[in-house]
């Protein structure tokens, strides 16, 4: 298996790092060609309006696009919006999830937390019963999610923080961030699927 | 559990999400709309560029706070703000305004000329500057939650930014290379806390997010730095001081992403007007030198 994570800003390497842990080849996408023969691909957190327009300038939009209308694609916080159809303001975006998302949802940095979350999708999916610690760094949070999209997680207050769609996945927190291999572990689940 | 604000991690953590892009001083609301649209992961806020507190002199401050709230209601990207080393008010301020990063910046004048900022007592994080590895696993000690390689500010000149650079990487690799028993002395040596010294020894790098800074005038500039190590760029006067900073920005950007490239980097580098006028760093007097305030 061959996964690609989109390597134009933000914390891929970090990515990289926990699915290496999990013994699965890696490439660093920057350039459309370099998303031939992957199995899927992440977008990893960072800012959204620097890949975005990353992406616009290297021609990106439409092969993303296109690869994630087959392909199993995850993204975390800046890669959730990139996901998502409504950022709520005007910036690029791949459209590919019915969800829309409000960016810095939760204030600014003094605001970002730690957290664990229950999420039953996940505990099944790995067969595992501890909660899920998850990093909420100037995190959007899901508002409305439409169509064939599901909610795989809230917080207590109920606002949405996780959401699937097929073979994608948008969540507003980092499992790269953690020592914890079971979210990247249900994403490889959903590339079988 | 209930969430927890302020911790290590997710001081840290916003670090880790600005890694691999470019991080630009602003001096108006305008110029920080600019920088955003050019692709910045974040905005520095402050009143003059290092270049003009180099030209004008006088005692260099934090900036006004109604400047770096109109900064803040005009970006969604994050935005930093500069306080004198040691002067802790400073930092309360702008920790009550809601900045995303504080730098304890040696561009500043320093309000204390034995000890930096207790940063572990704040909510906000921090990043500092460093000149080598001890200085900046004592930056770490203190609570920093983000290191940068101080270079030589408003100058142009990248060639301290790579010293310092080298300085840090190659301690580094020594440091890889040690026997445990040896470890002691050289936290002795290089003025560190020994459980740091010990913890890079393991991970092979700094325990948080090492950008360069100081110096950095061309897309070749920011992909050199890339190249030598570091997580990421700070570009203070070599984009507001340049001919075309749209242009100048937007090919800084594009080169931290594609640094590999020598291609693209070629291609951004056309045409982008006059860069910021130079000061040679071997020819200034030591008096005039920012990098050596910090203890």
């Amino acid at each position: 298996m061959k996964i690609g994570v989109l390597a134009l800003q933000g914390d891929f390497a970090e990515h990289i790092r926990m699915l290496k842990q999990l013994d699965v080849e890696t490439v660093e996408v920057r350039l459309p060609n370099q998303l031939t023969g992957l199995d899927g691909l992440i977008l990893p957190g960072g800012e959204s309006t620097t890949i975005g327009k990353l992406c616009v300038d290297y021609g990106l939009l439409q092969p993303l696009q296109q690869f994630g209308q087959g392909h199993a694609m995850w993204g975390t916080c800046a890669g959730a919006i990139l996901l998502s159809r409504d950022a709520s303001r005007s910036q690029p975006l791949l459209g590919l999830m019915d969800i829309r998302v409000a960016r810095n949802a939760f204030g600014r940095q003094v605001d970002s937390f730690e957290a664990d979350l229950d999420i039953e999708p996940l505990k099944q999916a790995t067969n595992t019963r501890a909660p899920y610690h998850a990093f909420f760094i100037r995190a959007p949070i899901i508002e409305a999610v439409e169509g064939t999209a599901q909610v795989l997680a809230t917080l207590p207050d109920g606002r949405i923080v996780a959401a699937g769609q097929g073979k994608l996945l948008a969540t507003s927190f980092h499992p790269e961030l953690t020592a914890d291999t079971r979210f990247h572990e249900y994403f490889l689940s959903l590339i079988d699927s | 559990m209930e969430q927890q604000t302020g911790t290590f991690a997710v001081k840290k953590g916003l670090a880790q999400m600005l890694k691999g892009g470019v991080i630009m001083d602003v001096v108006t609301a305008e110029h920080a709309k600019i920088a955003e649209d050019a692709g910045a992961c974040a905005v520095m806020a402050l009143e003059r560029v290092p270049a003009d507190i180099r030209v004008q002199g006088g005692v260099a401050r934090m900036s006004d706070p109604e400047l770096i709230l109109k900064i803040m209601d005009t970006v969604s990207i994050p935005v930093m703000a500069k306080c004198r080393i040691g002067h802790f008010v400073e930092a309360q301020i702008l920790e009550s305004l809601g900045v995303d990063y504080i730098d304890e910046s040696e561009v500043l004048t320093p309000a204390d000329e034995a000890f930096h900022i207790y940063k572990h007592d704040f909510k906000v994080p921090f990043v500092c500057g460093c000149r080598n590895l001890g200085e900046a696993l004592r930056r770490i000690g203190e609570g920093a939650a983000m290191i940068r390689t101080k270079g030589e500010a408003g100058t142009g000149d990248v060639v301290e930014a790579v010293r310092h650079a080298r300085t840090v990487f190659g301690e580094i690799r020594r440091l890889q290379n040690m026997p445990d028993e040896e470890l002691m002395t050289f936290a002795k040596e290089i003025g560190a806390p020994y459980e740091l010294v010990k913890e890079v020894k393991e991970l092979g790098h700094l325990p948080v997010v090492n950008f360069a800074a100081g110096g950095i005038a061309t897309p070749a500039d920011a992909a050199l730095m890339m190249q030598l190590g570091v997580d990421g760029v700070f570009v203070g006067s070599g984009i507001f001081k340049s001919g075309d900073p749209a242009k100048r920005a937007t090919a800084i950007v594009k080169a931290t992403t594609h640094y590999r490239d020598a291609s693209i980097l070629a291609e951004v580098s056309r045409n982008l007007g006059e860069p910021m006028v130079g000061l040679n760093v071997s020819s200034m007097p030591e008096s005039d030198k920012m990098a050596g305030r910090g203890w």
